[in-house]
């Protein structure tokens, strides 16, 4: 049992377990499985001046999937008590073509030379860290949810506009892949 | 393109009739976050590594974890609307359909979140249980985040949905 809860888990039951919680969910409360609306009911709780997107009552409406959210946190925390991160077992293609864009270190859960507080004072840092989660805010706010709520909840209910928004997820997931990683990790330290 | 508010379903937001949820319902909610916290970790789909193998084609590991999420929701929604269930508090189940409109906010947005799910390697949900795993630089990307959600909430009228 502990081996279970300390390992990485196969898909096969890594997938189907996140595919539970969307009718665990709606079993509960008739709430509808999405993370990233958090992002907006925390600035409709903290922006004093507030556009109409904003203006809602985030507690009637979020404060579940806030209190949720929080478990999230805490449930990273458990896990990494009970089994500390270990390296991530990636293909050897992934680790080789990693390894040529100028990742050294494949220790952990995401790399170290970009993700930490030293490299967030270098340009690359701050791209992939500050860049990047501004991109995630706001692309999700943008498309209406983001992996949970389009790619699961949205496509498992058969919604086209979550089908138009993954899309989107892969084709910019591709860009920044294959047109943008490859000048900023290695060339920009 | 409208100026009406998006669905709130749009985004996770449940259905009416909104009440304030009881405290033993957040205490569900709550365990429920832990338990999603604690597969997103042994799943390691919410490692950067993953996410680049993703995007390189190089492993069938997260096409078969976030397929098989949708397949185990999606019978499960199925079974849910066959047999008409209804929730713990006794409200029917409604999953509400999202709206199209022009489709440009799910395409544009969805790049763009693309863009920083590379970028970062995670969507929402992992940043956060990555500060619990304890990459705890990922508090700046959840801050950039929010900044980002402001940015877009006090652009909206600009952009085409």
């Amino acid at each position: 049992m502990s081996g279970l809860l300390s390992s990485t888990w196969p898909w096969y039951v890594a997938g189907p377990i996140i595919g539970l919680f969307v009718p665990a969910l709606l079993l509960v409360g008739n709430k509808v499985f999405g993370i990233s609306s958090n992002l907006r009911h925390i600035c409709s709780a903290l922006l004093p001046r507030k556009p109409d997107f904003l203006r809602y009552n985030w507690k009637e409406a979020g404060l579940w999937n806030l209190v949720f959210l929080a478990g999230v946190l805490i449930g990273g925390f458990l896990a990494a008590q009970i089994g500390p991160p270990h390296d991530v077992a990636i293909s050897p293609e992934t680790h080789a073509a990693l390894t040529r864009l100028g990742i050294h270190d494949f220790s952990g859960i995401a790399p170290r030379e970009i993700f930490s507080w030293n490299a967030l004072l270098t340009v690359r840092g701050f791209i992939f860290i500050v860049i990047g989660g501004f991109l995630v805010g706001f692309g999700t706010a943008y498309a209406g949810g983001c992996t949970s709520g389009h790619a699961i909840s949205g496509l498992a209910n058969l919604q086209l506009p979550s089908l138009i928004a993954v899309f989107g997820f892969f084709a910019g997931g591709l860009i920044a892949t294959y047109f943008i990683l490859p000048y900023v990790i290695g060339g920009i330290g | 393109m409208s100026n009406s508010l998006p669905d709130l379903s749009d985004c996770g937001v449940s259905t009416p009739p909104e009440r304030p949820p009881h405290p033993a319902f957040l205490a569900i909610y709550l365990l429920l976050g832990i338990a999603f916290g604690f597969v997103l970790s042994r799943s390691e789909v919410l490692s950067w590594f993953r996410i680049q193998e993703m995007f390189r084609f190089q492993s069938f590991r997260m096409y078969g974890i976030i397929g098989s999420a949708i397949a185990t929701a999606a019978v499960s929604i199925a079974i849910i609307k066959a047999v008409g269930a209804k929730s713990v508090a006794g409200d029917p189940i409604q999953i509400p359909s999202k709206t199209l409109g022009g489709g440009i906010s799910y395409a544009a947005g969805g790049t763009i979140f693309g863009l920083g799910w590379a970028l970062t390697g995670a969507c929402p949900g992992p940043l956060f249980a990555l500060i619990g795993n304890g990459v705890s630089v990922m508090i700046v990307a959840v801050f950039s985040a929010l900044v980002g959600t402001a940015a877009y909430s006090w652009l909206r009228p600009k952009l085409p949905h």
